[in-house]
């Protein structure tokens, strides 16, 4: 060999080192995946103490802070629907996150979905995710968002009407804060849960967010309220029926044949509702739509 | 006929010089040169004429822009070349955390000497070069002159065909300069080619049976000593005295120098016969008349004189 | 197979042992010494944690710190004082010669390494006065470390091929730095927007040198036991690495103008 480089051993070594990155980048594809399976966890998070790692970080909390918001995400996103998944460093690493850099309002807004919401969607912390989007009110006091995410979590989950009443308030003082907000503050001290506050809630929080994974999950409460609504308001035309006739309708297409009914109703998702065997109406078994549990479902 | 110990055809190095918009200056143009097997052979020329250079492009320290050359039959591109051929750098720099010993024994070892072989070279070597006492010694205890002659000593103890040495004297005194003549001599009757490069024009003369004169990267002339010497033309010398109170023939004054009491002057051949009339007709007293051979300096320093005289062409770096 | 990075290898070994660069070792002896002695006032339970944890990550400091310093002159240094000259008059290679000077260094980073296992030993017998079989985890993380210094040591001497000292130390630590978080940058990437950016993200987190692949400290200081298959393939990794970064150093190399 020469010891100049000749044109051939510069395209060869080129040729050596493009199939060695491609040999790299696979191999490297396998390693992740080995030590994906042990106990990595440990590694994550080094420390617990968010103000030990602010003061460690030299001044470059804020991109500690966002480094820690990205593992966030890939942690969840790495374990939603793992069957049984508790979430359990959903916390910590928001905690870290936001003691980063407490101005980051997406990460306190998504605590305050994910962290409330029970399994297997979410950590079931209610009282967590309070304690966070407190946090986070407190840093940030012209976030309108915040204050709505802290009354959402007193009326939905805490069921403190009370509370989430002086929430929306507090937040509709907020300069640019939308109109709704005092309005959401009157209704809920004055009704509590219902169908129209529910509902209204869930709306706004669709239409503020914009993190993908938040609006999925506002999409989901809505469609299984709207459901609710709908069979409930089936179940009161069957009782009427069942008083006209002495007998539940068997199906909405006798219903409909009636004139009881425009149509043949669909759920949110557009599968047909039904009715049962005692007259009440169910969701389409192919349905994705599942309806609120007891302690969701408002009363009116 | 034999392989030529070495061959250049055409050899030139452009080098880039200036930041924003390279210039090209040419440091060696269309150097062409053959070497004997054998020979001793000067490669002369004034500090910048391009002798490193062309040494480092042989060496592949530095790659050529254009053209080749090889060694013993071998091109200089080929690795194995190098195992027959010894380099003494211009300014030697070695490990100075090594002895001389450990240094020769390093580069012995890097040409696959076995054990003993190697250590029976390098005590031969270094007493050859003088340092029998030194080789367990630091290199960096070293003086210029014991550097240059571990340089000399890891030049040759491979036995090589040939031997490029880059201003072997430079920095000696004269004993150590003629124990460096000495060696060159030596390894002219081993049958060994020798290469080397110099600015001292009398050790040239001496030592080589052919020179190449370079200047300015061009290639002068080549040939032995007295060949290229000998297309000068001849001058002769005139020592003479005045009379007391005599004045100098006209011609003949502003060409004249005084030394004392006499006067020298030098005249080309032809006009010989009549400054010698002038002078007899001024009453001048001929001390002596002596034919002047012309040294290899006075064709060095016409030469450069005609190359500052026209300027080197710098040429814009093409893409 | 050629002998010549051998001899060139143990030439630069010897370089680095008369340079003194092995005195690093007092330093850490010292520091062993004293932290086995500071953490035998601490509760028992944590104390072998504590002497792993400091062990490992000093061992990993001192290393990468001589493999960065002393790196980035290896080629440099000989190319600002023409040691080279001499060197390529031989019958040698110039990849023969980067090989070489890769191989010494590595040598030395071991010897170093080895010696400072020995400290770490005698501290951790000096806490808890006997050996675990879990500490053979120990070992794996340590050879994992050299297998980060094998890589980093390469870096070093890519860049020594064709800049400065200083801005060869800067360039390899930002490699380095790079490397580490390089699984951060993939995270970045999922949170923008542009599918674009997501894939370029993706595709250098996996193609930079990802360093955490050899840290496996805290398994250590827990005695957890490393699988074989992570054994191999970092060792593939970091082989494959290197040779990808010592062909880029020698094409380089071997097309340089020396001065």
């Amino acid at each position: 060999m020469s010891g100049r480089s000749h044109g051939w051993i510069r395209w060869f070594s080129l040729a050596a080192i493009a199939a060695l990155f491609i040999a790299i980048g696979f191999l490297q594809m396998r390693i992740e995946a080995e030590t994906r399976t042990a106990a990595r966890q440990r590694e994550e998070l080094l420390l617990h103490s968010g103000p030990v790692l602010k003061r460690l970080s030299l001044g470059y909390d804020s991109l500690l802070g966002d480094i820690y918001w990205t593992r966030t995400v890939q942690y969840f996103g790495g374990r939603v629907g793992n069957p049984g998944e508790k979430f359990q460093l959903l916390w910590p690493l928001l905690d870290l996150t936001t003691t980063l850099d407490p101005k980051l309002i997406v990460a306190y807004r998504f605590g305050a979905i994910f962290l409330s919401e029970p399994m297997p969607t979410g950590a079931d912390r209610s009282d967590l995710a309070v304690e966070l989007v407190k946090r986070g009110v407190e840093a940030n006091p012209n976030s309108w968002e915040l204050s709505s995410d802290l009354g959402f979590l007193y009326y939905w989950h805490l069921k403190d009407y009370q509370k989430a009443s002086a929430a929306y308030l507090q937040g509709s003082n907020i300069p640019n804060a939308p109109t709704w907000m005092k309005m959401m503050a009157a209704q809920v001290a004055e009704k509590g849960n219902s169908f129209s506050n529910s509902l209204a809630i869930w709306t706004e929080l669709y239409d503020s967010t914009q993190d993908a994974k938040v609006k999925k999950n506002a999409l989901v409460h809505l469609q299984s309220l709207r459901a609710l609504q709908d069979t409930r308001e089936l179940d009161k035309i069957a009782q009427q029926y069942h008083q006209q006739n002495g007998r539940y309708p068997a199906s909405m297409k006798e219903l409909y044949d009636r004139g009881l009914l425009q149509g043949i109703p669909r759920d949110p998702a557009g599968f047909p509702y039904a009715f049962g065997i005692d007259g009440k109406a169910e969701l389409d078994p192919h349905s994705p739509i599942i309806l609120p549990q007891p302690w969701e479902s408002p009363s009116q | 006929m034999s392989t030529p110990a070495i061959e250049i055809e055409g050899l030139t190095k452009d080098y880039p010089v200036g930041f924003w918009r390279p210039r090209l200056r040419r440091s060696l143009d269309h150097l062409t040169l053959r070497v004997e097997d054998g020979e001793i052979f000067g490669f002369l020329g004034p500090n910048g004429a391009g002798k490193t250079t062309t040494l480092k492009v042989l060496m592949s320290i530095i790659y050529p822009t254009s053209g080749t050359a090889r060694v013993r039959g071998k091109s200089i591109d080929d690795v194995r070349m190098h195992r027959e051929i010894g380099y003494l750098p211009e300014q030697p720099y070695f490990y100075d955390y090594l002895t001389a010993r450990e240094l020769l024994e390093y580069y012995a070892r890097l040409f696959g000497f076995r054990a003993a072989d190697r250590r029976e070279r390098v005590t031969r070597f270094l007493e050859r070069v003088g340092l029998a006492d030194a080789g367990d010694l630091q290199l960096r205890k070293f003086s210029k002159g014991m550097l240059q002659r571990v340089g000399m000593a890891q030049a040759i103890l491979h036995d090589p065909q040939v031997i490029f040495l880059d201003e072997p004297m430079s920095g000696l005194d004269p004993v150590g300069r003629r124990e460096v003549r000495d060696i060159i001599h030596h390894l002219k009757r081993e049958g060994r080619t020798v290469f080397f490069s110099t600015h001292i024009l009398s050790d040239a003369e001496m030592l080589c049976d052919r020179v190449a004169v370079l200047v300015g990267g061009k290639l002068q002339g080549v040939g032995a000593p007295a060949e290229i010497v000998s297309m000068q033309v001849h001058a002769m010398e005139i020592l003479f005295e005045t009379q007391v109170g005599g004045a100098l023939p006209n011609s003949l004054a502003k060409s004249a120098t005084q030394i004392g009491g006499r006067y020298r002057v030098e005249v080309p051949e032809q006009q010989l016969y009549s400054a010698l009339e002038e002078l007899r007709s001024c009453g001048a007293r001929i001390l002596s008349v002596t034919p002047l051979r012309p040294t290899l300096e006075d064709y060095f320093f016409k030469l450069i004189a005609r190359n500052k005289a026209v300027p080197q062409p710098e040429q814009a770096v093409s893409r | 197979m050629s002998a010549i990075p051998g001899i060139v290898a143990i030439n630069t070994f010897r370089e680095a042992v008369r340079d003194r660069v092995l005195y690093n070792l007092i330093v850490f002896a010292l520091m062993m010494i004293g932290a086995s002695i500071l953490v035998g006032e601490i509760s028992i339970g944590i104390d072998r944690l504590v002497i792993i944890n400091l062990g490992l990550s000093a061992i990993s400091i001192f290393g990468l710190v001589m493999a960065i310093f002393i790196g980035v002159g290896l080629v440099y240094k000989e190319m600002e004082k023409r040691t080279l000259y001499s060197v390529l008059a031989k019958p040698v290679r110039r990849w023969e010669f980067l090989v070489g000077k890769f191989g010494g260094l590595l040598l030395t980073l071991a010897v170093n390494t080895g010696f400072m296992t020995l400290g770490l030993a005698a501290a951790l017998f000096y806490v808890s006065r006997e050996f675990l079989r879990t500490d053979a985890t120990i070992l794996v993380a340590i050879y994992f470390i050299l297998l980060e210094l094998a890589l980093v040591t390469a870096f070093a001497l890519f860049f020594s091929c064709f800049s400065s000292p200083m801005l060869s130390t800067l360039f390899t630590l930002g490699i380095y730095v790079a490397g580490f978080f390089s699984a951060d940058i993939r995270g970045i990437g999922t949170v923008t927007r542009s599918p674009a950016m997501q894939m370029t993200a993706r595709v250098i987190s996996y193609l930079l040198p990802n360093f955490r692949n050899f840290n496996i400290i805290s398994a250590a200081s827990h005695g957890d036991a490393i699988p074989f298959s992570l054994i191999w393939q970092n060792t593939a990794y970091a082989a494959l690495y290197v040779a990808l970064v010592l062909i880029a150093a020698s094409s380089i190399f071997s097309g340089r103008n020396l001065k």
